[in-house]
Parts: structure tokens; C-alpha cells; sequence
């Protein structure tokens, strides 16, 4: 240490000062993540039950792999949980970008509607799924009473019950929990961009949509990627917005990969076959972070910023 | 002219948009708090009362024990123990998120953007899933439904974020002056505290920010891993509100109140650095 690290250090010797930085939280990690998931990972070849201790040691090989995947209940939740993914992300992204487009152009009171427009980041997902249920629910909510109120239609609509509307107010939630994740970096993107390009593309004549689609959205993207980056970091948080809204029913219409796992694994109390489960789900939460993550890296390839 | 009725007509399109835009996002929470400060009656009146004609803080009253109606709800444990949890796990996060942070923005090192992934990829495994095996572990430690388990697990969710952010913030920072500094005699120690952590801490504060408002909402993980009045959290404690057919909606909004407003006062005093710590981190990085 001392002086001696300022000096230009001799190439053989390594510095280990990074990897005793890094150790702590590569400590944890390994203590609560990996070693965990090593466990699950051996009790998915097992016949684990929690009602049954020594059923740990039952090595049943990949049975409750080919069990999982030949139950049709399985495949309808992982389609599912895959389209709620994709549309919720979609939204996100088209919301978010309209939502930064706008805001871009008021110039008055635009700190406070950025203000306002962060709210939902604050909310607990838990929250957020008590207070759509408050304003879906088919009796007292919020929305019922106002259509009843305006008097259209009979007003008693089972927002969270019916097939297609059951789906649709859990995405509701993501959505309006999550777009403002995509609004508010996209709206950095938008205060960072420089103005010369934008007025050389007028001069040269191109219209409005023109420099939208081929200057201002390329310099978005990294942009829009951290924000999915982000997103896809913590995508199951979606589990605690169903399991208070829905609890993945009725008659599972509802059901996500997480939910399923929760209610295989505690409710009915069969680890092994849950461990399987949540492994697929694993799976796919970083196949989704590895994705943007090398999306980010290719778009910041592409704005110069690499190292 | 006509091209001036255009802009003004686009001008009121994108007021009127902005005005929707609020009210989505506004309605659905004050609707809420506005409920928490409703009785019960009001609440499940048909046809709807729109105005409300009372309102008094008597949820809040029955939620902490007071007065006649009290219900057998203990959130002011729930609350004590979603703090000492949350600002315990913050602390140790921000230490370790340093620590690794620093390490991230200042060396140079093999695969540098290998372990950057690694740590992200311990992010991504949902909460539910993670919360089978923690179950296993933690029950053969004797660590369920205990705050110190709870507090592991939230260190260990922080980190990664808290390393990205804080990696960041650590970058906007000349790396000239600490080299200076260490000219003037300083060890690197000593230029760290001195000369970058002054300059990193409204970063560093924002990120630890994020990670306490991260471990105040957590509900996967704490649903299944707390049990009793030792360890249970406020959003796990909010879903003592709903039995099998009934729910109490007044309470259960006094409780949303609850959770909230530590939330709400925290953001707002973070919000400019968040984002500013994003995307420099992510963008330049």
C-alpha cells in the first residue's frame, strides 16, 4: 500500500487489493445464493417432502423433472408467466417512451410531474397488488362504483375472476408498478442528448418522425436497456402483485410459474418436485437478465462509452 | 396562422394527456389513503358514497391498540421489526456494496465484466424460488423466524445493486485527486475517507436508500421465512388483514399507510441521484 501503489507497478506482481475488496460480497453471495441453490439443485433429484424429513435422501434421478414436464398445468403456467413477461415488458418500454416524450416537452411544472411520475416506484409490489384488488374488486371497487355510479352497463363486472380480465388487472398492476422505470431513465436519455445532430437532420430536411426513428431512438436504446436490465433483474417480484390479487386463481387462470412453485412447495408441501420448478424459473430470469445484459453491452459498444 | 391553431391544439392534446397520465398514476394510491381514513361502513356503503362524510384517524387508532375497537393485529411489532431489519441489512449492504463497488470503478482486473454478471445473476433468481432452499438451510441453522435470517438474506439481495450503483458514483470521481492526494503522503486508506468518500457520499446515501426501501417491501422471501412476532415484516403482517372470505379494508389501508409513507419520504429525497447514478453507471460503464 502507501506510496509504493502510486508508482507504475511492475506487471508480474498481482494486486490482490480488488479481490480482497470483492471478497465480502462474493462472501454472502455464495453463503445465501449459491450454496442454497446447490441444496435445491440435489433435493430436485429427490423425493423430498417437508412432512417426511428423511425423504431427503430418496435419490429419484429426474423424475420430477419429466414430472413437471409432461404436466399440462406446468406448460399453461410457463406459457403464461412467458406472455405476462412479454407484454408486461412491451408496455413498459412504449409507455415509458411516451411517457418521457411528453414530459420532454412541458416546461412548466416538469419537476413535479417527475416527481409524480416516480410515485409508483416507492410502492411495495405487495401494495401495489392490495390496492388494485381494492379498486377491481366486484362489489366495493373503486371502478365498479364509478360505472355504476355513471350507470353504464350493470356495474358488478368480476374483473379479477373472469378468464380474459382476471390476466388483464394483474398486468395492469405490473404495468403501472414498472413503467416508470422504463419513464424515467428514458427521460434521462432524453435531457442527455445532444441538440446538433436533431437540427442538422431539420436543416437536411428530414420530418419530425424521420429524426425520431433514426436519431433520437438509437441514442434511447442503451437507455431503454438499462431500464429492462433492471427490470428483468427483479422480474418475479410480479409474484407478490398475483399472490395477493388472485393467489393464481381462480381454477388457476392466474397461475404463474411462481406462484405454482409456492403453492407445490408449501400448500401440498412437496419440495423436491418445487425445487424443479423453481429451477426452470431460474433458468429463464437469466436467460431474460443474460439478454439485455448483452444488449447493454453492445449498445454501450456502440455509443463509445466502453472500456 | 394555421399552423399556429396546430400548435396550440398540440399543446392542449399534450396537457390533457399529462393530466390522464397523473390521475393513472395518482388515483389508484390516494384512493387508498383516502380509505385509510374511512370507516368500515362508509367503505362497504351501496350505492357508493363518493364524499366522504367522516373522517378521523380512527383506523390507524385500532391498528396500534387504541381505543374500543382495537383488533389483534401487533403492527407496531411488525413495524419495529420491519426497521431494526431494513436498516441493519442497509448498513451492512452499503459497507460490503462499498467496499466492492470501489473495487468495480478503480482497479483493473481479469473478467472484470464476468463477475459484474455473476453478481447480477445472484439478483435475478426470483425471490420464490431462492426461498425453497434458504427454507432447507436456514431451518437445519435455526435461522427461521429470526431477524438475523431475514437480515442475511436482505444483505445478500442488496449487494448487487448496491455494488452497480455505488461503482457509479465512484467513476464521476476524477481519479487524479486521490492520486494526488497520495503524492501529498497520503496512504490510499486515508485519500478514500478523505478526498473520494466526502465527495461519493450523496451517491452512497442514495444507494443506501434503495437498498433499505428494497428490504422495507420485500414479501416473497419474508412470507415464507418469517413466522411470528420476532421477525414478521409489515408487508407480510398486511396480509393478516384478509381471512378466507372477509377482508378488512379499512385497516388493511391504515397498514398501506403505514408502509408507505417511510417509502414516499425516502424517495423523495433520493430521486435526482438515483437516476443520475444509473445511468452513468450503465451507460459508461
Amino acid at each position: 500500500m502507501s506510496i509504493v501503489s502510486v508508482q507504475p507497478r511492475r506487471k508480474s506482481r498481482r494486486d490482490w487489493t480488488p479481490a480482497l475488496l470483492l471478497s465480502p460480497a462474493f462472501l454472502v453471495l455464495i453463503f445465501v445464493v449459491l450454496v442454497p441453490l446447490l441444496f435445491s439443485l440435489y433435493t430436485s433429484f429427490t423425493n423430498y417432502r417437508l412432512i417426511r424429513p428423511d425423504s431427503l435422501y430418496e435419490w429419484i434421478g429426474l423424475r420430477n423433472y419429466q414430472r413437471i414436464f409432461t404436466d399440462s398445468k406446468f406448460w399453461a403456467a410457463f406459457g403464461r408467466t412467458i406472455i405476462f413477461l412479454t407484454l408486461a415488458l412491451n408496455l413498459e418500454f412504449i409507455f415509458g417512451l411516451g411517457i418521457a416524450l411528453l414530459i420532454n416537452k412541458i416546461t412548466w411544472g416538469q419537476r413535479t410531474l417527475r416527481t409524480i411520475m416516480m410515485f409508483p416506484m416507492m410502492f411495495s409490489p405487495i401494495l401495489v397488488g392490495y390496492q388494485f384488488k381494492f379498486i377491481f374488486n366486484d362489489n366495493i371497487g373503486l371502478l365498479n362504483n364509478a360505472l355504476q355510479s355513471l350507470g353504464i352497463g350493470d356495474g358488478a363486472i368480476a374483473w379479477l375472476v373472469d378468464k380474459p380480465l382476471g390476466m388483464f388487472t394483474i398486468i395492469f398492476a405490473e404495468v403501472w408498478m414498472s413503467t416508470s422505470v422504463f419513464a424515467i431513465l428514458l427521460l434521462a436519455g432524453l435531457f442527455a442528448m445532444p441538440r446538433d445532430p436533431l437540427e442538422a437532420a431539420k436543416v437536411d430536411g428530414c420530418n419530425s418522425w424521420q429524426v425520431f426513428r433514426h436519431i433520437t431512438l438509437p441514442f434511447l436504446m442503451p437507455f431503454a436497456f438499462i431500464a429492462m436490465t433492471i427490470r428483468s433483474l427483479d422480474v418475479a417480484r410480479a409474484y407478490d402483485i398475483v399472490d395477493v390479487m388472485t393467489g393464481g386463481g381462480p381454477a388457476n387462470r392466474t397461475e404463474l410459474l411462481w406462484t405454482m412453485i409456492a403453492r407445490v412447495g408449501y400448500d401440498n408441501s412437496r419440495m423436491g418436485q418445487a425445487n424443479a420448478m423453481a429451477y426452470v424459473s431460474i433458468l429463464l430470469s437469466i436467460a431474460f437478465t443474460y439478454y439485455f445484459f448483452t444488449k447493454l453491452i453492445a449498445a454501450r459498444k456502440y455509443m463509445g462509452g466502453a472500456e | 396562422m394555421a399552423s399556429k391553431t396546430k400548435k396550440q391544439i398540440g399543446k392542449v392534446a399534450n396537457w390533457i394527456l399529462t393530466f390522464v397520465l397523473m390521475l393513472v398514476i395518482g388515483l389508484p394510491g390516494l384512493w387508498v389513503v383516502l380509505t385509510a381514513f374511512r370507516p368500515n361502513r362508509e367503505i362497504l356503503a351501496k350505492p357508493a358514497i363518493w364524499i366522504p362524510e367522516k373522517l378521523s384517524l380512527d383506523n390507524f387508532g385500532k391498528i396500534f391498540g387504541y381505543g374500543v375497537d382495537q383488533i389483534a393485529i401487533p403492527v407496531p411489532s411488525y413495524f419495529a421489526n420491519s426497521l431494526i431489519i431494513s436498516l441493519t441489512s442497509t448498513a451492512i449492504a452499503l459497507l460490503i456494496g462499498m467496499s466492492g463497488g470501489y473495487a468495480f470503478a478503480r482497479f483493473r482486473f481479469k473478467r472484470k465484466n464476468g463477475y459484474f454478471l455473476a453478481l447480477m445473476l445472484s439478483r435475478t433468481v426470483p425471490g420464490i424460488a431462492l426461498s425453497l432452499p434458504i427454507f432447507m438451510v436456514w431451518s437445519r441453522l435455526g435461522l427461521i423466524d429470526t431477524k438475523m435470517g431475514m437480515i442475511i438474506i436482505y444483505v445478500a439481495l442488496n449487494i448487487p445493486f448496491t455494488i452497480w450503483l455505488i461503482d457509479g458514483f465512484f467513476r464521476q470521481i476524477p481519479k487524479e485527486m486521490s492520486e494526488a492526494a497520495q503524492v501529498d503522503g497520503c496512504t490510499r486508506w486515508q485519500a478514500f475517507w478523505k478526498i473520494e468518500f466526502p465527495l461519493a457520499k450523496s451517491g452512497v446515501a442514495s444507494a443506501g436508500i434503495f437498498a433499505f426501501l428494497t428490504s422495507w417491501n420485500e414479501y416473497a422471501l419474508a412470507s415464507q421465512l418469517t413466522r411470528s412476532t420476532d421477525s414478521k415484516t409489515l408487508p407480510v403482517g398486511l396480509m393478516d388483514f384478509t381471512a378466507q372470505f372477509t377482508i378488512d379494508w379499512a385497516g388493511m389501508s391504515a397498514m398501506a399507510v403505514i408502509i408507505i409513507v417511510p417509502a414516499l419520504i425516502l424517495t423523495f429525497l433520493v430521486q435526482k441521484h438515483l437516476i443520475a447514478g444509473l445511468t452513468f453507471g450503465g451507460v459508461k460503464g
